[in-house]
């Protein structure tokens, strides 16, 4: 890029931007279409805004080669510095999210039209979350880290409340919103000590300048340091900021909490990775052994609590994959803990970011298949599933797979893979006790898992509720997620590339 | 040869899942399930033509070299290659596992599997993927696809225990899974270790580096953690507490194919894994192993003692896993030897464990269906079930069952545990000889043990009056009481080649030492 008047204009490189900008963009379109549009033609909101999500996907496609900065300081007599970084790392996320966004918004249609939700601010803040989780990788300054953590968290408040007149809907979601709110403000506070001790916000900046900074304001840096990672951890809602997750779960409209359960934690963990390997690493040794602990904590917490979820009682499927997401959360943090110990972390960070990718492909697939069942059985009752098979064999077997993914075994295939790499971070990093402990969630994991895999399977009882034709909408999405991991478990290469190159 | 091999594993796995899918016309049969219940046959025919073909095609010649190898690239981001191969100890296991399923295959076509309200679909299906697990587990040589093998059979074995399983199936096949997994979840970290340190996940080359690459303690910790994973398996005594129930409960398909071939997977991966590996942690560790296969030796010949008592409530499907607790106890005494005779005797063992308790399931599962249950103090009464007299095919073959499985001399079981105590009297050098004779003693009692119970079950359910001469019943009618079904064609022919390989392995028992030894010496000699 050439430098314009001596810095004092940047120049924007706007194929780099494109892809969180495509999905902002068609938000306010949606928002002001919705003004415009007569309540029959409201439909069509949702082929713009699935349309845009996908036009935002492609727009990935010539990044691929990576190394694109944007918004950077240009300066005489400073070090370079970018705010918009796209590199590989960046690159899957985005995917990630935005393909974890259009299978969201495939499973909407239906929950839309069902429920009755306003059509126009459900798609609107749907896509805002989305550009906001979109930008989050990309950003490489503190500043910009905040506010796209922002943009993706306070439509999701509103999203989580949108059932109007459920009482369950707004206590949900306003105990998402004061829980975050909260630890939102306890990141900016670590932010505004970091930024005291280093007088910058550029991360790969205040990687440098933590390394020597003055002995008087390492209590400040480090008291910073902690408190910034506070925010991320509840994002991906990792022990002890976990409480949140069931009651909004089952608060939120089903595709809500499939969104927040993939694209929510998408954003906590990048975040994580963010600060803590690259503007962090010198403090490897505060926040390494914290995370590891937390990853167990994490794990423990959410495979028990969704041991106990009795299967006849109302929401126990929904409660079950927000406990069983908490429990993967746990598994998630495992290779960030590894990166604080290994010499090359971008190693260890690929590790995570395959394990995303097929949890996120997994567990959205899960959720479409909840959402199909929940159409006969609102009660989201693990029970309601009994006799799946004999009334629509594809949703079972589906299911069965996704199930056996997120527990990890086969046929599961990738999802076994996906576990082995995040073992051998943990190994490689010397982290043993923490792969034991992972061990042993593994099984305490496969015990809910398999148990409801098997109800599937088990003849209905007394009156079972009538097959009926799923909307075709709804069947693509199930079809997309089962394909994805079909041709994963047949190539894991094609995620597992992550686990072995360096991201970032 | 190569594609025979990679046929082997990949053609149960096709015809798993074509067996989910509606008959094409012309191979309807007679009904659906008719239909199924002959594609599983002819798949599990094929695979056992093939895996015939190949031990034909088998260098006899050089047994200790790896053949029939594909090598291909899968995940090059953790250095994941399709690797097979067969050499001479995976072929025996390798024919043995195709014809067990093909015979459980052939007997569930002759007796369906009854379930509530399905068709037997799901049960060919889950057949088939475990027979490609199986397989599998026998024929790779990359670390990672034997656990991803290992794991391959859990999940088909659960839903057959817990489907079409006996009473208590849930809970069984519940408490299969979880040991099972926890035991290998535990053994992929050592795997991982070792592929981590070793430098690569290929069986061979690490093989040949022979440990060179890993130090003392990687060795120990890695031997620990393989080590508790297929001791689970395998199941070594005191960690074999899933067995008995998921014995008991699972149908006769199940049991026939969880003691005839999963456990050979823990055993396997003793010889293939854990000695040429990390020889050094199996050095360290071969005195415990040694131990606790001595004691299960004890422990299970005692629990069938107490199970084969009169009035004892014992199971018959219950006592038979027990008896595996020890025979698996001969094998893995066999390996602890660190010795060429002991691990053949080992491997020996195996195929013939195999071949026995898969008869003995198959005659259990035969008399459970003819009289309802398996408890042996219903089926003998007072006077003893006289199956000699009711039903005497199928009371001969018990006997002759139970002979064999007490290692009667001429029979199959006779070579592998004679060949274990033998090398156990003569350990590897730099293991303690007081307690290898001492295990040996063990054994050698455990053998005693066990031709007593198997000769009280032979008493109890074949001989004895059947209880009609004392309530008047005049000589020259024929009997009354239970009327009972000798065996039915499909089940002689699903019987009798386990019959005669065991009459075959008996008497020449060099057709498979000459498969295994050249291979075990050069493991012993690390690889070369």
């Amino acid at each position: 890029m050439v430098p314009l008047a001596g810095g004092a204009i940047q120049s924007v490189d706007w194929l780099a931007i494109a892809p969180p900008t495509v999905t902002a963009v068609v938000a306010l379109a949606v928002l002001v279409a919705d003004l415009f549009l007569p309540d029959a033609r409201k439909p069509l909101l949702g082929a713009l805004s699935i349309g845009g999500l996908a036009v935002a996907a492609l727009a990935l496609i010539p990044l691929r080669g990576g190394n694109r900065s944007t918004f950077c300081l240009t300066g005489p007599g400073t070090a370079h510095a970018c705010s918009y970084t796209v590199d590989h790392f960046t690159l899957v996320i985005q995917f990630l999210v935005l393909g974890g966004a259009l299978l969201t918004a495939l499973l909407s249609v239906g929950a839309i039209a069902d429920a009755k939700l306003p059509a126009g601010e459900y798609w609107f803040l749907l896509l805002s979350s989305a550009a906001g989780a979109t930008l989050l990788p990309a950003s490489r300054d503190l500043a910009t880290l905040v506010v796209a953590l922002e943009v993706a968290s306070l439509p999701a408040f509103a999203l989580v409340g949108l059932r109007r007149g459920d009482a369950r809907s707004s206590e949900a979601a306003l105990k998402f919103f004061l829980s975050s709110v909260t630890a939102t403000a306890v990141t900016l506070l670590g932010v505004s000590f970091v930024y005291a001790a280093t007088g910058t916000l550029h991360l790969t900046r205040i990687a440098d300048a933590l390394t020597h900074t003055d002995p008087q304001l390492t209590v400040l840096a480090q008291t910073g340091v902690a408190l910034t990672l506070v925010g991320f951890a509840f994002k991906t809602a990792a022990v002890p900021f976990h409480f949140w997750v069931p009651d909004t779960y089952v608060g939120a409209p089903l595709p809500i909490a499939a969104y927040l359960s993939v694209i929510g934690k998408a954003v906590g963990f990048t975040g994580l990775i963010l600060v803590a390997v690259v503007a962090f690493p010198s403090y490897a040794d505060v926040w390494a052994p914290v995370l590891a602990v937390l990853a167990a904590l994490t794990m423990t917490a959410g495979n028990v609590a969704a041991l106990r979820q009795r299967p006849d009682r109302a929401h126990s499927a929904v409660r079950l994959l927000a406990w069983s997401s908490v429990g993967q959360a746990g598994y998630l943090l495992v290779p960030i803990a590894a990166a604080g110990y290994a010499d090359d972390p971008g190693h260890a960070i690929g590790s995570t970011v395959a394990y995303a990718l097929m949890y996120a492909v997994v567990n959205l697939g899960a959720f479409a298949v909840a959402a199909l069942v929940a159409r006969t059985s609102p009660e989201h009752r693990i029970t309601d599933y009994r006799g799946l098979y004999a009334r629509s064999p594809l949703a079972a077997l589906a299911l069965g797979f996704f199930l056996l993914c997120l527990a990890g075994l086969p046929p599961g295939i990738i999802g076994l893979f996906a576990k082995v790499t995040v073992f051998s971070a943990a190994v490689d990093a010397g982290l043993g006790w923490l792969a034991v402990v992972m061990a042993v969630n593994v099984v305490i994991a496969l015990y809910y898992y398999l148990q409801w895999t098997a109800v599937l399977f088990r003849p209905a009882e007394g009156e079972a509720p009538q097959a009926v034709r799923a909307p075709a909408v709804l069947t693509a999405a199930i079809a997309l997620a089962a394909l994805a991991g079909v041709a994963l478990s047949g190539a894991p290469q094609l995620v597992l590339r992550f686990a072995e190159g360096a991201l970032l | 040869m190569q594609i025979l091999l990679a046929a082997i594993v990949a053609l149960p796995l096709l015809g798993s899942a074509a067996a989910l899918l509606p008959a094409p016309p012309g191979l309807r049969g007679r009904s659906p399930e008719q239909a199924v219940l002959r594609h599983g046959v002819t798949v599990t025919g094929a695979v056992l033509a093939l895996a015939v073909a190949l031990a034909a095609g088998f260098d006899h010649g050089h047994p200790a070299r790896m053949q029939a190898t594909t090598d291909i690239s899968w995940i090059p981001a953790l250095g994941i290659r399709i690797h097979l191969g067969v050499d001479g100890i995976s072929l025996p296991l390798l024919v043995l596992t195709a014809l067990l399923t093909f015979l459980c295959a052939l007997y569930s076509y002759g007796s369906p599997p009854r379930e509530r309200s399905t068709s037997p679909k799901a049960f060919v299906a889950l057949l088939l993927l475990l027979e490609a697990g199986t397989l599998a587990s026998f024929a790779v040589l990359d670390l990672m696809l034997f656990f991803l093998a290992f794991e391959m059979v859990l999940v088909p074995m659960y839903f057959l225990i817990a489907r079409w399983g006996g009473e208590g199936r849930e809970r069984a096949a519940l408490r299969f899974i979880l040991y099972t997994v926890l035991g290998s979840v535990v053994m992929l970290l050592g795997l991982l270790l070792v592929g981590i340190k070793g430098g690569t996940f290929d069986m061979v080359a690490l093989a040949t580096d022979n440990g060179s690459k890993l130090s003392h303690t990687t060795q120990i910790v890695a031997v620990v953690a393989i080590g508790l994973g297929l001791a689970v398996k395998a199941p070594m005594w005191p960690l074999h507490s899933w067995l008995p129930d998921a014995h008991t409960a699972a149908p006769t398909a199940g049991s026939v194919l969880l003691a005839g071939v999963l456990l050979k997977m823990g055993t396997y991966g003793f010889v293939r894994i854990v000695l040429p590996v990390a020889p050094d942690g199996a050095h360290a560790f071969a005195p415990y192993l040694a131990a606790f296969a001595a004691v299960g030796i004890i422990y299970g010949s005692l629990v069938c003692l107490s199970l084969a008592r009169s009035g004892a409530k014992g199971d018959l499907k219950r006592l038979i896993a027990y008896s595996s607790v020890g025979h698996m106890g001969f094998v893995l005494l066999g390996i602890a030897t660190l010795t060429p005779t002991g691990i053949n005797g080992a491997l020996f063992a195996n195929i013939a464990h195999g071949l026995i308790t898969g008869l003995l399931f198959f005659l259990v599962g035969a008399l459970k269906d003819r009289y309802g249950t398996s408890d042996l103090d219903r089926l003998s009464g007072e006077h003893g079930a006289a199956l000699y007299g009711k039903a005497p095919r199928l009371g001969g073959l018990l006997a002759f069952g139970a002979v064999a499985s007490l290692g009667l001399p001429g029979l199959a079981g006779f070579w592998g545990e004679m060949l274990a105590m033998f090398g156990s009297f003569r350990p590897a050098d730099g293991l303690s000889r007081p307690a290898y004779l001492t295990f040996m003693a063990l054994a050698g009692l455990g053998t005693l043990l066990t031709a007593a119970y198997m000769l009280v079950v032979v008493r109890r359910v074949c001989m004895g009056g059947n209880g009609t001469e004392t309530a008047g019943h005049k000589p020259g009618t024929p009997p009354v009481g239970p009327l009972l079904a000798d065996v039915q064609s499909y089940e002689l022919v699903s019987w009798t080649p386990l019959v005669a390989l065991t009459v075959l392995a008996g008497l020449w028992p060099a057709a498979l030492i000459g498969l295994t030894d050249p291979a075990v010496q050069q493991l012993l000699r690390g690889g070369k």
